[in-house]
């Protein structure tokens, strides 16, 4: 029975946020939270290790009380228990203080039930770093495995795993002892419409709920803002570009117009060899 | 912690197939100019196995030093054996700065690195700056998507550090008259210390997609309506020997692989010539190309976001203009397109 853990993230959809060009913030409310993209695929992919082997799959987060939609969402994937921690402390934090607030929670967690594996989006589409899970592997003190496209086995009983982790320029084939944590790309898996009787459980299903005194033994200072090395001094919109020339007449004219630009630009077509 | 006694700017040099990686001679151009407005040396740190005379390579990019780890347990790349090397290294000689490509490798060990070091660390950077007095590196990247840009402080912990994108910063042109010192390190380090083991390394035999060292990118985006219209994007793009990119639209709805996707979540580029079409210009995207030499916009919404951003715009059907297009430079008979 393997037990693994998904640690996932309520975002908002950064795909339609609108911003505030006022004050250069982002308007929340004009993009629904969702379950971060990424996340889905772990989750799949926890699930589909459970069929797989046999056991359970645990999510677990950290974020507002609506980030239980997001665990929903997961339970309709097909995880078996939630986890949200949820307190005032957390707010502010960067990676480092994120990533020590989850290790804390999958402690907890592992306390009643110990755990195989720890599976993590590669990202989020919100902070866009992918620094969170390698982080919770080095505090778990169990090894990262980041960008993992392909399971290709996981034995618990000789105590390892081994998988196929994205390169820029193809793969590698890694083995790994067990416990450790996986970091996935979205092409590990596709994630496929909930179950019926899922989404039935997953409406219903309210998960576990902790705060920062439920987690025991904890450093304080290590959350939040206050055990955030990083600051976010300044935001500012991204360089609104000027807008380019646009090109008039028929369909013929724009294109033979677009062609004296590019033969005006110096350099731009090269005379064949041995034709000059 | 006492911050005065870090001192020096670091780069990661990434060893790949017995180079070293464009992105850390990139990051040298960048470190050189942050180590000279602070008056403190920049050095590169090597780790791998047979890698020490690459270290001659990182002085023509402005160097001043690199610290080398040449050992068989750096054979291949382990987050668990290089990170110690990294924070052996930091202990030891204790940088104020150091930055690492934004490549897999680059990530996975400065995530690895900070959390053990407990110190801040700035994803994918694409602005880079050093406060000449104050010493604080201040790492701008874009935020939410794309939809805003952030400049990172880390103000009370040390070595600050970030991760770059490639093909953001400039390599500095090579002098081959600079040289430097190596410094050889070395750390006690077991195999059986490290729980991991690369079993294979696979080079993917397809033919490779490398839109960050393209010349001339076409790229497609919903607009192109079905898996079929975007087959015009392929055609085009090889009747003039350019390379295929894609909006994540277009990826998404499964009609293009992911390698092609321009944008936060795929490729940033810097072609001479970028054509997007029927690409709507979403912030994600536009962060991811904008760099480009010369952008062409053709879209059949007058009001599209990309003609925004572009150098030139054509408001159209794709279907219509770039068959012409594609004639027009057919007509070219005695010339190629190489947009030297």
């Amino acid at each position: 029975m393997l037990h693994i853990v998904a640690c996932i993230k309520q975002v908002p959809d950064t795909k339609i946020i609108k911003m505030n060009p006022k004050t250069n913030t982002m308007d929340r409310a004009s993009a629904p939270a969702i379950l971060n993209p990424y996340d889905a695929h772990a989750v799949e992919e926890a699930v589909r290790l459970k069929q797989r082997y046999g056991g359970v799959v645990s999510v677990v987060t950290m974020g507002p009380p609506p980030a239980v939609k997001a665990i929903r969402k997961c339970i309709e994937i097909g995880a078996d228990a939630g986890y949200l921690v949820t307190d005032r402390a957390f707010a502010g934090a960067d990676t480092l203080a994120t990533s020590y607030a989850i290790t804390k929670a999958i402690e907890k967690i592992a306390e009643e039930h110990p755990v195989d594996l720890v599976i993590c989006g590669k990202m989020t589409i919100d902070g866009d770093t992918g620094q969170v899970g390698p982080g919770v592997a080095r505090r778990l003190d169990i090894p990262p495995l980041t960008n993992v496209k392909k399971v290709v086995e996981v034995n618990k009983e000789q105590g390892y795993a081994i998988v196929h982790r994205k390169l820029e320029d193809g793969h590698e084939v890694v083995q790994s002892t067990l416990p450790c944590l996986f970091s996935v790309e979205k092409e590990i898996n596709e994630v496929p419409y909930s179950p019926l009787p899922n989404m039935l459980r997953a409406a219903r299903y309210n998960p576990v709920v902790w705060s920062v005194n439920d987690l025991g033994d904890i450093d304080r200072t290590l959350l939040g803002l206050k055990g955030s090395p990083t600051i976010v001094a300044k935001v500012w919109p991204p360089e609104k570009p000027k807008g380019g020339e646009m090109l008039e007449g028929t369909a013929t004219e724009q294109v033979e117009r677009l062609m004296d630009i590019l033969r005006e630009k110096q350099g731009l077509f090269r005379v064949k060899e041995g034709q000059s | 912690m006492n911050l005065e006694e870090y001192r020096g700017i670091w780069v990661y040099l990434e060893a790949r197939d017995g180079q070293i990686a464009p992105v850390s001679l990139e990051l040298l151009g960048a470190g050189r100019q942050m180590a000279d407005k602070r008056g403190v040396p920049l050095a590169g740190l090597l780790i791998g196995d047979g890698v020490e005379e690459l270290a001659q390579t990182a002085f023509p990019y402005g160097a001043d030093q690199v610290y080398v780890y040449d050992q068989r347990i750096f054979a291949d790349y382990r987050t668990e054996s290089y990170m110690r090397a990294v924070i052996e290294c930091v202990e030891k000689h204790k940088p104020e700065i150091i930055l690492y490509g934004a490549t897999t490798t680059g990530k996975d060990l400065a995530s690895a690195v900070a959390t053990d070091l407990q110190t801040g660390l700035t994803a994918d950077t694409t602005m880079l700056d050093v406060n000449a007095e104050t010493g604080l590196l201040e790492a701008s990247r874009p935020a939410f998507g794309g939809n805003i840009m952030a400049t990172i402080l880390c103000k009370k912990h040390r070595p600050q550090m970030a991760t770059v994108r490639p093909k953001v910063m400039k390599a500095l042109e090579a002098d081959q008259t600079r040289t430097g010192e190596v410094i050889k390190e070395s750390i006690k380090l077991a195999e059986e210390d490290i729980r991991t083991k690369v079993l294979k390394i696979v080079r993917e035999t397809r033919e490779k997609v490398r839109l960050d060292e393209a010349d001339v990118i076409v790229a497609g985006g919903k607009g192109l309506g079905s898996k079929e219209g975007f087959q015009l994007i392929h055609r085009f793009a090889e009747s003039i020997g350019a390379t295929v990119g894609a909006s994540r639209d277009a990826v998404e709805a499964g009609w293009v692989d992911h390698a092609h996707q321009v944008g936060q979540t795929g490729v940033t580029v810097t072609p001479k010539i970028y054509f997007a079409i029927g690409i709507s210009g979403a912030i994600q995207h536009l962060v991811g190309m904008r760099n480009s030499g010369l952008i062409i916009a053709i879209n059949k919404d007058p009001n599209a976001l990309i003609f925004q951003a572009c150098h030139y715009g054509i408001v159209g059907d794709a279907f219509e203009i770039v068959p012409l297009l594609m004639k027009a430079f057919q007509k070219e008979p005695d010339r190629e397109v190489t947009y030297g």
